[in-house]
This record gives structure tokens, sequence and C-alpha cells, in this order.
């Protein structure tokens, strides 16, 4: 029996505005607990809400920027449910009537096709405070100092059939958002949370399966596993002849695996209705005309961009445009290379490899845009081999020094005088005697192919410092001079 | 001193012939003396009094003064005062001492009134006669055992008994309205939207709303010009241009269009009421207005539909009480939910659960369009009669009340009849109307309230009728017997 999943994702996104969606205090992240809560966020009795016109205008960004409808006449209404970290009892929010309505997007897939997902809505509402279980022995501790950040919650169509494409859609809609500038993205810090809902059914089927919805995930990876995990699940149980309750389950990422939170039966019945401290918002055509005429740059523009401009392939493109601090990265160290593929493939290649292996995003990358602009100017100069650039690229990655300073003090610099080049290239061939003979003996088109073993010992014997253009274009002739 | 008026004691601190501080001694030795037999105050302030009043005697002095400036005024307990205890009636908030200022203390600060204390009120202002406070009923001046009305029952009593010149209330239903008509005093209950609700603990927010309760409507225009203009901390607030009250309070009345509502003048109506309330309507006719049978059809469905909406609103406003941040906790819970349980289970009184749970039932799924949807629906029927009416009279009047104040204890058992109490005030606070309750008589020697309706922001003819009617008649002098 084929199966197939049908996934949908709700995704949050904090929006980078000073302060709350109702109330003066600020944002950021990281202060002592309820040090950023005012009078509003502690929800004292007789407060009031006024909506901050600066998350109005990040909503409409987001929605002109997916081509969406816009509410020219949007609601806030109370979602009613107890936890301590909720101070009013409620949550403001947008059940009725959203800020976004239905809009698209295209994810680009790894065979290279182009996927269109639905964004049913996105509407704003307020995030919660925080419960802190573990500092405090039989007790809980409440921070509200997230209370009242305002959220975008992004809703999406169930488009997605795999995991990788629920993992290309909350890249997309990331990429978007953080292009906007209306949310950092940081993942880690909560900034950008996805919740998954997963179903299966037989291919073909038209009716959906139950669904369970996986909450708050915060990196892309663990969406991956969580949905791929839930996949499996669902049609592991389908499979015994069981079937699947319609519940809310959590991630644990340390044991990778879903685990139910509450079931349907132990849903909340919200009782949303109209928020009476708030007017509906209504706009005018004009504040959306103005909106969408100053939007910046968006992800898909940039890589078409990226593809005239810097003739960069497809992939390439795509892969340096998708996330908004990369594409500005990669930009500045173009405009101090000068030299746009090369910047690309360093940029894609070794660089992103060293990011990996630490686990570091590109804003907070030890080495700055200008000092591998500056590293790519010395390969291109032919200062530097390949080998000799990589062991700089290590260097500064561990020490606050200059390229070329790390150049003369590791002796890098790349061999290009001939004659030296042609004594390197000489005594290896001499010492290599068997390798010479096959090569000797071996048909004329064959030949090419054995150069690499020379080459590789030309350059191991230079230190890694021989021009490899030159190496190869000396090692022919004196190779055929054998032959 | 203590009959006079507030333009009588304004008049009093201008020319010198008293101090704010001897004035405000006066009423804090008169509340210690007499208030054991009233109840009216739950908290009072002599320190925090005399100390406004000193600095209101130097602004006097120095020339700078208002026409409010040293004037006592006492505050229904459900404006957050900083540094002052503000229960709102409740077991909730005993422990509940505000750290900022409701708008409104802000504004009789700003304006250097005197805060003699804090007035007893219905829990959370959901009552008609006062006997829902945590801290006791309280006594009608106007009778032993006789109540004074509610929610803002404390501020009638305080005035009427002479503890203080005037006093704040607010509406939801009836709440000042309906209290000044049983203590013999004039109460407005401006148009939705006139006086910022913040700090102003919340029942109902889409019916709430703040005004004075004073012996007279002079006064209560001066009160009002305080109290009345936008704010920014309030969205629901109108920046609608503010009136001067007093300016236009001796307008002749003649050719003054007044409607008069056949479902207000029914079987249910005391017929005594109704004879003081036709003997004032002659008396408006000597003053040169008109008379107009005027019908307000759908009048029957207001009660039902308000018990829907405040109790809706009020459920969810008052989750906040959770013991989690501030107010009553119980002791020891076991668990979040045994915290929750008895903390609310122990902190609100009878008639606040009650509305707590219709409300919480009202919005529950599958029930919102049958209750919450369609008293929304009635509610737009019930602004439109009013519309209607006032497209065709200037004014609509009739009763306060149906009956003069009962006796303490009479209704309690049965709150569909306590309800009745409003049936004519609360249809307004639906349709977002101002009105006010005047003087206009007795019965068995309890005070009669003539009732006047006005279009919207129509406070400026309302007082004026008000004010002329009390520069023809005497009801409003005569003060409780005994005093």
């Amino acid at each position: 029996m084929q199966w197939e999943a049908v996934i949908g994702l709700e995704i949050h996104a904090q929006l980078a505005t000073k302060t709350k969606i109702f109330s003066g205090a600020s944002t950021a992240f990281g202060a002592e607990p309820n040090t950023q809560a005012c009078a509003i966020d502690l929800a004292l009795p007789g407060t009031l809400p006024v909506f901050n016109k600066e998350a109005l205008e990040m909503a409409v960004m987001f929605g002109t920027a997916i081509n969406a409808e816009i509410g020219k006449t949007s609601v806030f209404d109370r979602k009613n449910y107890f936890y301590p970290d909720s101070p009013k009892g409620y949550q403001t929010s947008q059940l009725f009537y959203p800020i976004v309505g239905l809009g698209q997007l295209d994810i680009a897939l790894d065979d290279g096709s182009i996927k269109t997902i639905g964004v049913t809505r996105a509407h704003l509402e307020e995030d919660a405070g925080k419960s802190l279980h573990e500092k405090f022995a039989n007790m809980s501790g409440i921070d509200l100092n997230r209370a009242g950040t305002p959220l975008l919650e992004i809703v999406s169509e169930p488009d997605m059939r795999s995991a990788e494409e629920a993992v290309a859609y909350a890249k997309k809609i990331h990429s978007i958002v953080t292009s906007l500038g209306i949310c950092d993205g940081n993942m880690a810090e909560g900034s950008f949370r996805v919740d998954c809902n997963v179903s299966v059914r037989h291919k073909g089927a038209e009716k959906l399966g139950n669904r369970t919805e996986s909450k708050n995930i915060n990196s892309f990876r663990f969406i991956e596993k969580a949905i791929k995990g839930e996949i499996i699940r669902q049609i592991e149980i389908l499979e015994d002849g069981g079937k699947i309750d319609q519940e809310t389950r959590l991630y644990d990422a340390e044991k990778d695996t879903t685990r139910t939170m509450r079931s349907k039966e132990e849903a909340n019945d919200y009782r949303y209705f109209p928020c009476p401290d708030l007017l509906p918002i209504v706009i005018e055509d004009d504040y959306i005309t103005a909106i969408r005429n100053n939007l910046p740059e968006l992800p898909d523009a940039r890589k078409q961009r990226f593809i005239t401009q810097y003739k960069l392939s497809e992939y390439d493109a795509l892969n340096l445009s998708a996330d908004k601090a990369q594409a500005n990265f990669y930009e500045a160290v173009v405009a101090q290379c000068k030299d746009a593929k090369l910047a690309a493939n360093w940029m894609l290649g070794e660089f992103a490899k060293m990011l990996n292996q630490n686990d570091l995003s590109i804003e907070h990358s030890p080495v700055s845009e200008h000092k591998l602009g500056q590293l790519l100017t010395r390969i291109k100069d032919n200062t530097l081999a390949t080998n000799g650039a990589k062991q700089v690229l290590e260097a500064l990655w561990s020490e606050e020094d200059e390229v070329d300073s790390i150049i003369a003090a590791k002796g890098l610099k790349q061999v290009t005088d001939t004659g030296a080049i042609e004594v390197i290239v000489r005594e290896v061939v001499s010492n290599c005697d068997k390798q010479v003979q096959q090569y000797i003996a071996a048909e004329p088109d064959k030949r090419g192919k054995m150069l690499g073993f020379f080459m590789g010992q030309i350059m191991k014997a230079s230190k890694g410092k021989a021009n490899p253009g030159q190496v190869q274009a000396l090692l022919v002739p004196i190779l055929d001079e054998l032959c | 001193m203590f009959s006079k008026t507030i333009a009588q004691l304004s008049q009093g601190l201008q020319t010198g012939e008293f101090s704010a501080c001897e004035l405000t001694r006066n009423y804090l030795d008169r509340i210690s003396a007499q208030d054991s037999k009233f109840n009216s105050y739950i908290t009072v302030t002599p320190e925090l009094a005399m100390q406004q009043a000193k600095a209101a005697d130097k602004s006097i002095s120095a020339g700078t003064a208002n026409a409010m400036t040293g004037i006592p005024i006492a505050h229904k307990d459900i404006f957050c005062s900083k540094g002052v205890r503000t229960s709102a009636g409740s077991k909730m908030l005993d422990n509940f001492i505000s750290p900022y200022d409701a708008t409104v203390i802000e504004k009789f600060n700003a304006v250097q009134s005197v805060s003699l204390g804090k007035t007893n009120m219905d829990e959370f202002a959901m009552g008609s006669s006062n006997e829902n406070s945590y801290y006791g009923a309280v006594t009608n001046p106007w009778g032993e055992n006789r109540v004074p009305g509610g929610s803002s029952g404390g501020s009638a009593a305080a005035v009427a008994a002479q503890l203080a010149p005037g006093s704040t209330g607010t509406d939801t239903g009836g709440s000042i309205r309906q209290p000044a008509a049983l203590t013999n005093l004039t109460g407005i209950k401006p148009t939705y939207g006139r006086v910022s609700r913040f700090g102003m603990i919340a029942f109902a927010s889409s019916l709430d709303q703040a005004g004075p309760i004073t012996k007279t409507a002079e006064d209560a225009a001066m009160m009002l010009n305080v109290m009345a203009g936008f704010d920014p901390k309030d969205s629901t607030s109108s920046n609608t241009a503010v009136d001067d009250y007093t300016a236009t309070l001796n307008q002749p009345l003649k050719g003054l269009k007044i409607g008069l509502p056949k479902e207000f003048f029914s079987a249910d109506l005391n017929p005594d009421i109704a004879n003081r309330v036709q003997d004032a309507l002659k008396e408006y006719q000597t003053l040169g207005a008109e008379l107009k049978e005027i019908s307000l059809p759908n009048t029957a469905l207001a009660i039902p539909a308000y018990y829907i909406i405040a109790p809706a609103e009020a459920s969810s406003n008052l989750s906040r009480f959770d013991g989690v941040k501030f107010g009553h906790r119980c002791e020891n819970p076991v668990d979040l939910e045994d915290m929750y349980k008895r903390t609310r289970g122990e902190g609100f009184g009878t008639e606040v659960k009650r509305r707590i749970l219709v409300g919480t039932y009202a919005l529950s799924e599958g029930f919102y369009d049958a209750y919450y949807k369609k008293a929304q629906q009635i509610r737009r029927l019930i602004q439109q009669d009013f519309v209607n009416a006032l497209k065709e009279v200037d004014v609509i009047m009739g009763p306060t009340t149906p009956q003069p104040a009962f006796k303490i204890g009479e209704k309690t058992a049965d709150p569909i009849d306590m309800y009745m109490e409003d049936i004519y005030t609360l249809s307004l606070n639906l349709a977002g109307l101002p009105g006010m309750s005047i003087p206009c008589g007795q019965v068995d020697n309890l005070p009669v309230g003539l009732q006047i309706i006005g279009n919207y922001f129509a406070e400026q003819r309302l007082l004026n009728a008000a004010h002329m009617f009390q520069q023809a008649t005497d009801w409003h002098t005569q003060t409780a017997p005994g005093l």
C-alpha cells in the first residue's frame, strides 16, 4: 500500500518591533526576568491594550510580499485559556478577520522543480510569557518579559507532501521575513517557531487522515526529523489496523521523537470573541500601496539578480540569496574581490563548511566579509594557491590577523617563478621512475588522466605554493620529452 | 458647609472663605464620625487628602487654581489609585495596592482636587444594590435598611450623607444613574468613549463608562469637565472635541423636543413613580419644551441581551484574577488547577461567580452563535431604535428605576428581580448613549429619579436640560432626613 503524507505548517514569527504589540515595553531578548514587563504586560487590573502600528506595517509587508489579500478590516479576538504565563487569562489574537488572507509562494525542490504552496492566512497575536520549571523546587517561576511580543502566525495550506517540502517552505518563509526585516529569524531564541500538522492517507485518496500537531519546533533539522518520525509512526499505527488520535504532540529533540502533549478531549474551548478593548483595524488602499512600493528586495528577486548580475548558476544563486545575511555577506565579498564566481564557490564551499563544523550562523562568523574578500583577492592575483588559501582561512578563523601578514608569517606565498617551478617539476619526475614508465607505456589519449599523480607530488614538494596552472604547463612538455 | 454644592465650595475656596485644608479636614472628621452608619467608604486616605489639600491651597493663593482645585472628591474603588488599595469591592483584590493611577484619578490630580478615599461598591461593579460587596452592604441615608442602589452605591451614599460633595462612579447598566435616583442625586453616564477607561477595573469593557455623582447638574458639569477627553491609553476613548459642560447650562429650553418612550411607561412601572415623572414632564412643558410619544420597540430585549454580553465580557476580563500575579491566592495549593479553583472560589462572591459562569457558557463552542452573536444583533437593533428616535426628538425622558429604594435583603434571593432594577437604564449602555438621572420628587419619602437620554456626545444638552429643571424646582436640594 502506498502512503502519502499531508503536511501543513503554522509558523510563529516574532515581529522585530521595538516595543510590544499592546504596550510600550521593550521586546529585547535576554533581560532579567520580568524587567521588561510593564503594567499592561502584567495584566494589572484596569490596564488596557493599545495596538502598536509598527506591527501592523510589518504584517502588511509580509502580506504584500506573498501577494496575499490584505484584510481591509481586521479584528482582534480574545482566545481564552488559563495558564500562568498567559497573564490576562486570554491571548489577544485574530480568528475571524485576520490581517493577511490567502497568498502563495514558490519553493524549489531538490529535483530542480518548483512547487507552489498556499498560505491560508497570517494573523497578528501576542506571545505568552515563559514558565521556568527548573529553577525552583516544587514551584514554577513566571517570566513575563516575552508576554506581549508581537507574533505573526503564518498558516499554510496542507500542500506539502514530504518533510523536505515542509523544510523548503519553512526556509522560504524564513528568508522572506528576514529579507523584509520584520523578524530576526533567530530560531534558537524562539523568534521563529514552527508547528507541524501531519496526517497520512492512501496515495490517491481525497479524504484527509486524522492529523497531529507537533508544536514549537525551533530548527529546520528538527522540523525534518519530527515530520519524518511522525509520518513513520502514523503509517505503522495504520498498518497495524490502529487509528490516529487527533492530538497535540511535543517534539523532543534529545530523544528525536514526538510524544502526546494533549489529546483532543483535553483540548481547550477557547471561547473566542472580539476583543472589546481594541477597535477593528481599518486600513486604506493607499496604505497598502505605499508599503508594497517600498518593499525591500525579496529573495526571489535577489536570486534573479544574482543570476543576471553575477552570472551565477540557478543553484548557486538560490543558495546564496535564500538567507538575507548570507546574501549581504556574499555581495560584500564580491565587492571586495571583484570575482562573483570565485566568491560563490568559496561561500558555498570552504566557508560554509567551516561555519557548519563550528555550528555558527553567518552573523557570528569570526571571519568578516572584508577578510574573506581580501583572501579571495589574493587567490585571484595568484599570491595564494587553493591549498594555501585554505590554510589562511583556518588561521583567520582562530586569530585576529590580516590576510597578508598570515601569508607572510606562514610562508604561503605561491611560487610563480617558472625557473623555480621547473626545478621542482624535473626533480619529482626524476624521482618517480615507475610512474614515468607507466606514462610512457600508456596510449597518448589515456595519459591526461595520469597527470594528477604528478601534480599532487609536485604540489606536495612545493608545500602547496607552486601555481598549479604553471605546474601543469611545464609538466606535460617535460613528460612528453621522455616519451 | 456640608450642604454646599461643589460650585459653592469652589467659590468659597477662591474667595478665601475657607481653605482646602479646612474643608478637607472637616470632611475627614465627618467621615470618621458618621460613616459607620452608612459604610460608604472602603478606604479613607486622610494623609493623602491633607497633603493634596495643602498643595491645592498653594495653587489657590498663587492664583493658578482650577474651579475644581481643592474640592474633596470620593472615588469609586474601581479606579486604580497609586499607593492605595484598590479592591473593586472584592476579596480578590483586598490586598491589591495599585502601582499606578487611573486616567480619571490622574485628571483629578492634575487639577488638584482632593481625594478623600475609595467608596464601597458591588463586587466588580456587578449589582444594583451594593449588597454584593466584600466590605458589606451600604445603607441609603434616605431610609434605614434601604439599599442605595448599585453598583456605585458607596459613591451615591457618600454624597447623599454629605460625606463628600461629589464622587466618581461607573455605569455598565445603570450603576451611576440608579444609585443617583435612589439617593436623590444627580448622576451622568457619558457617551461610551467620552471618559477614559484606563485604570478603571473592567467589568464589561464595551459597556463600562465613568461619570460623576453630585448634588446638582452644575456640579456634574464641573466634574465632567475634568473627567472627559481622549486618552491615548484607551483605544476605545473618543477624540471628539470635549465641550465645556458648564458653558451652556443656562440655555433656555424653549422648543426642546422631549421623546417619551411608551415602553418606559408600561405596567411594570410603579404608578407613584410614573406620577412623579409626569409632574416633572409638566415642569419641562412650563419651561417651553414639547413632549412627544415615541417608541423604542426592542426595549424588552435589552435585559436578556445585556445579560449575555456583559457576563461574556466579564468572564474574560476576570480571568486575570488567577492568584499568579496579584490579589488573593489560596493557601498551600497542591497543584496549578487546585490553585486556580480555590483562589477563584474563595476570592469571588456569588454574583460574580454567577456571571462568570453565564458568560463562559454563552461563549462556549456551539453556543456562541445562539447567545453572544444573537445578543450583539439585538444590541444593534436597540441602538437603531434610539438613533431613529433621536432623529425626531432632542432628548428622551422617563423614569430611571421602576421603583424607589428597596430594603436590604429584599431582592438578594432573586437575581432576575434584581436585574429588573436596570430595565430603563441598561439599554443606553448597549447603545453607548449618554444618560443621566436627576431628582424629581419622592414616593413614601424615598427619592425618585428622572432619566434624561441624549444623542452621542450630547452631554452638554443633557446637563443643560437637568440644570434648567433644577433652577425651577427644589427636589435636588432636599436632603435625607436626619442629616
